[in-house]
């Protein structure tokens, strides 16, 4: 804990969002683009206290909220059968798919587990040779690695009853869709710090060039957070377009690139449906064929997967930043946690939830 | 046909005697298990009402009402720091009834055994029920036991009720809380729910957090004789302080506000959550109470809650008001000021 109080100094942070109202001279449009930082932002009350000028919309950066809906019904047509243990990162159990979620598959005898790590995974196929044990591979960079490592060890231990569901997501592909729709309203970005961590943000120049917004790669705490947006308020009124670096204490510019090596190895890029937002080009990763014998999808039969969206959600519209929560007519009403018509109101990251939980 | 019949090897096969585990005979009404209570659960609880070998108990109570609670314990791990599910159910029941302002005086148990349970397993709990009983100053005095089929339960479940005596006048419930009172936790915060968590060797990595569960009839025996105006009580169990102060805003129709920096939880607790994804607010307690009272009295309630070794951290944090009724808020420690919501279904780790 040691590690974040600093970065929760109520002095400190006050400290910056009065530097943010003196800079300040005309209003503001940002998005931060990660999920964690949403939550972050609207469980401390950061939005309450910064000055009118600066809106804060929030971003597609919830790796729960954005699986596309067929890989969801995929993911529960697999966890059914009765040869699969099905193994998942908590927050995806209760996703809604076209009409069930992964608790109720689990309420009907299907055997679901939560797993810390997706190395856990591994250690249960080994421990169930006559089982299949298939792990629900999503996430953005930031879970790439420790996805992409079970892979690699299950092969390395010759597991022929593991494989992986994958429904990976990338951020510069995303900002670039966002950047470049008619209509785009986001004047600066604060980049995800964990994403950076792995990546690193040599990525990102090239976009913050191309569409003249500027970028600060920015971490979770309050501190961390007023101070990305202090830099971002400081390069939008002084003109500047750049790429800055808020989170030094974790991210590089490289990035971590052990990290980046074995993820090639086994991802490639790939077009990607996001939930409520649509196909965005070469924004998702998947298996390498050399690593079709761990392709969930290759060894069950899950294509013809046709999957039905509730009407009401307009999830897509809060993750592109032109609409929040609040906005939506089944916000609160046909739709809250216990009963999500859209992921952004299941995930601890999504907008609607951060939202709803904190009184919004 | 065999010319001579060789007999001399065959004995009449005498039963096994099941003194290591648990077999569904033990379930059957029969000889074994009369064994069981002789040998087990008789030596644990003893006293006269359970010795008389009735089908139920009869007790002696003085004049005023009475407080029944029940509660059901199916906790995995069955042993874990701190505590054990035997220890959970004689002070889960022992609290609900004594948050009630009523004097914990007896205890029922129902135990539902699975076939293949290590009879040493079930003599530790009901050793440590012992325990927990001789401690919180309650009999046990009847009881019952099922035993079920391997794997169909999680070797050992227990249900109690309490029985307690609640004096003439005495008014305590969710329902009580008033504008101008405070709000009171005695200690920190999570505990026992991270400590379970931990148990179950799923983290990856160890905790020295304990579990808090402990009989708190005799902290808040304490705080009624020093502080006769209390209004509300109530242990944070499941779904944490979060939960349970959002069922009283409901019930009393008030706005209940948290001060985020004097909410407390232990530092080992604060980190397994930040790394988890959990909000300490939303973890379990099993050894602590949250108390709400007039402002002008807490200072003694902490006074007098911070005498015992299960209040010594107590606190105060936050304060009722009249509106927004039935919300609780938190003000953050940047000064902000947010909706503090119940706990929606299971917790959930999050993804990253």
């Amino acid at each position: 804990m040691e590690f974040t109080t600093p970065f929760r100094d109520a002095d400190l942070v006050r400290g910056v969002l009065a530097e943010i109202r003196r800079t300040v001279t005309r209003p503001w449009v940002l998005m931060e683009i990660c999920g964690g930082q949403t939550h972050s932002i609207v469980r401390h009350g950061l939005d309450q206290l910064l000055p009118p000028e600066i809106e804060l919309v929030h971003g597609p950066g919830c790796p729960v909220c954005v699986t596309p809906l067929e890989q969801i019904d995929r993911a529960l047509a697999i966890a059914a059968r009765p040869e699969v243990i099905f193994t998942s990162y908590g927050d995806m159990l209760r996703v809604p798919g076209s009409d069930r979620d992964l608790f109720s598959i689990r309420a009907s005898g299907g055997d679901v587990r939560v797993v810390y790590s997706p190395l856990d995974a591994v250690k249960i196929a080994q421990e169930n040779p006559s089982k299949q044990v298939v792990f629900f591979a999503i996430g953005f960079e930031t879970t790439a690695p420790p996805n992409v490592m079970a892979v690699l060890q299950a092969k390395a231990l010759g597991l022929e009853n593991f494989s992986v569901l994958v429904s990976h997501v990338r951020v510069p592909p995303a900002i670039h869709a966002i950047l470049g729709s008619p209509s785009n309203r986001v004047q600066g970005f604060l980049l995800a710090g964990h994403v950076c961590s792995i990546m690193g943000y040599w990525e990102y120049p090239e976009l913050a060039e191309k569409y003249r917004v500027p970028m600060v790669v920015t971490g979770f705490e309050p501190l961390d957070l007023v101070n990305g947006i202090l830099a971002t308020v400081r390069l939008l009124e002084a003109g500047k377009v750049e790429v800055a670096n808020g989170y030094t204490r974790l991210v590089t510019f490289e990035g971590n690139k052990s990290a980046q090596k074995i993820i090639n190895q086994v991802f490639m890029e790939c077009d990607r449906p996001w939930r409520g937002i649509g196909v965005i080009p070469m924004s998702g990763w998947s298996l390498r064929p050399e690593f079709d014998a761990f392709n969930a999808e290759k060894r069950f039969d899950v294509a013809d997967i046709a999957p039905k969206e509730s009407l009401l959600c307009i999830a897509g519209q809060i993750m592109q930043g032109q609409k929040k929560p609040h906005d939506c007519p089944a916000f609160g009403r046909e739709c809250t946690p216990e009963h999500p018509l859209g992921a952004t109101m299941v995930s601890s990251e999504g907008a609607c939830a951060a939202y709803y939980k904190y009184g919004r | 046909m065999a010319e001579t019949l060789d007999i001399t090897g065959a004995v009449c096969p005498v039963p096994l005697v099941h003194n290591q585990q648990i077999v569904l005979g033990h379930g059957s009404g029969g000889k074994m298990a009369a064994d069981l209570i002789a040998k087990t659960f008789l030596p644990a609880f003893d006293n006269p009402a359970l010795r008389a070998g009735d089908d139920g108990a009869v007790v002696d109570i003085s004049t005023g009402r009475i407080v029944l609670s029940t509660d059901s314990h199916v906790v995995a791990p069955l042993f874990f720091p701190g505590g054990d599910i035997g220890h959970l159910a004689v002070c889960g029941t022992v609290n609900d009834v004594a948050v009630m302002g009523a004097t914990p005086l007896y205890l029922t148990v129902g135990f539902i055994l699975e076939e293949g349970l290590e009879l040493s397993a079930l003599e530790r709990v009901t050793a440590s029920m012992k325990a927990s009983a001789a401690e919180a100053g309650v009999q046990i005095v009847t009881g019952d036991t099922k035993v079920v089929q391997r794997g169909k339960a999680d070797g050992l479940y227990i249900s109690t009720t309490g029985v307690g005596i609640l004096p003439d006048g005495r008014k305590i419930g969710g329902a009580q809380a008033k504008p101008g009172d405070v709000v009171l936790l005695s200690g920190t915060m999570g505990d026992h729910g991270i400590a379970v968590l931990a148990a179950r060797g799923e983290l990856g990595f160890e905790t020295d957090v304990r579990s808090d569960c402990a009989p708190l009839n005799g902290l808040i025996a304490d705080l009624l004789a020093a502080c006769p105006d209390v209004h509300v009580l109530r242990d944070p169990t499941r779904g944490g302080v979060a939960t349970t102060l959002n069922e009283i805003a409901k019930q009393s129709g008030v706005c209940i506000t948290l001060e985020e920096k004097s909410l407390p939880v232990k530092p080992a607790v604060a980190s397994v959550c930040e790394m988890l994804g959990f909000d300490p607010l939303y973890v379990a307690n099993e050894g602590k109470v949250l108390v709400i009272l007039p402002a002008e009295s807490a200072e003694k309630a902490l006074e007098t809650l911070k005498k015992s070794k299960y209040g010594a951290d107590s606190i105060k944090i936050g304060t009722v008001s009249a509106a927004p009724a039935k919300r609780v808020l938190m003000r953050t420690a940047i000064g902000a000021t947010r909706v503090v919501d119940m706990l929606a279904g299971e917790m959930l780790p999050r993804i990253c």
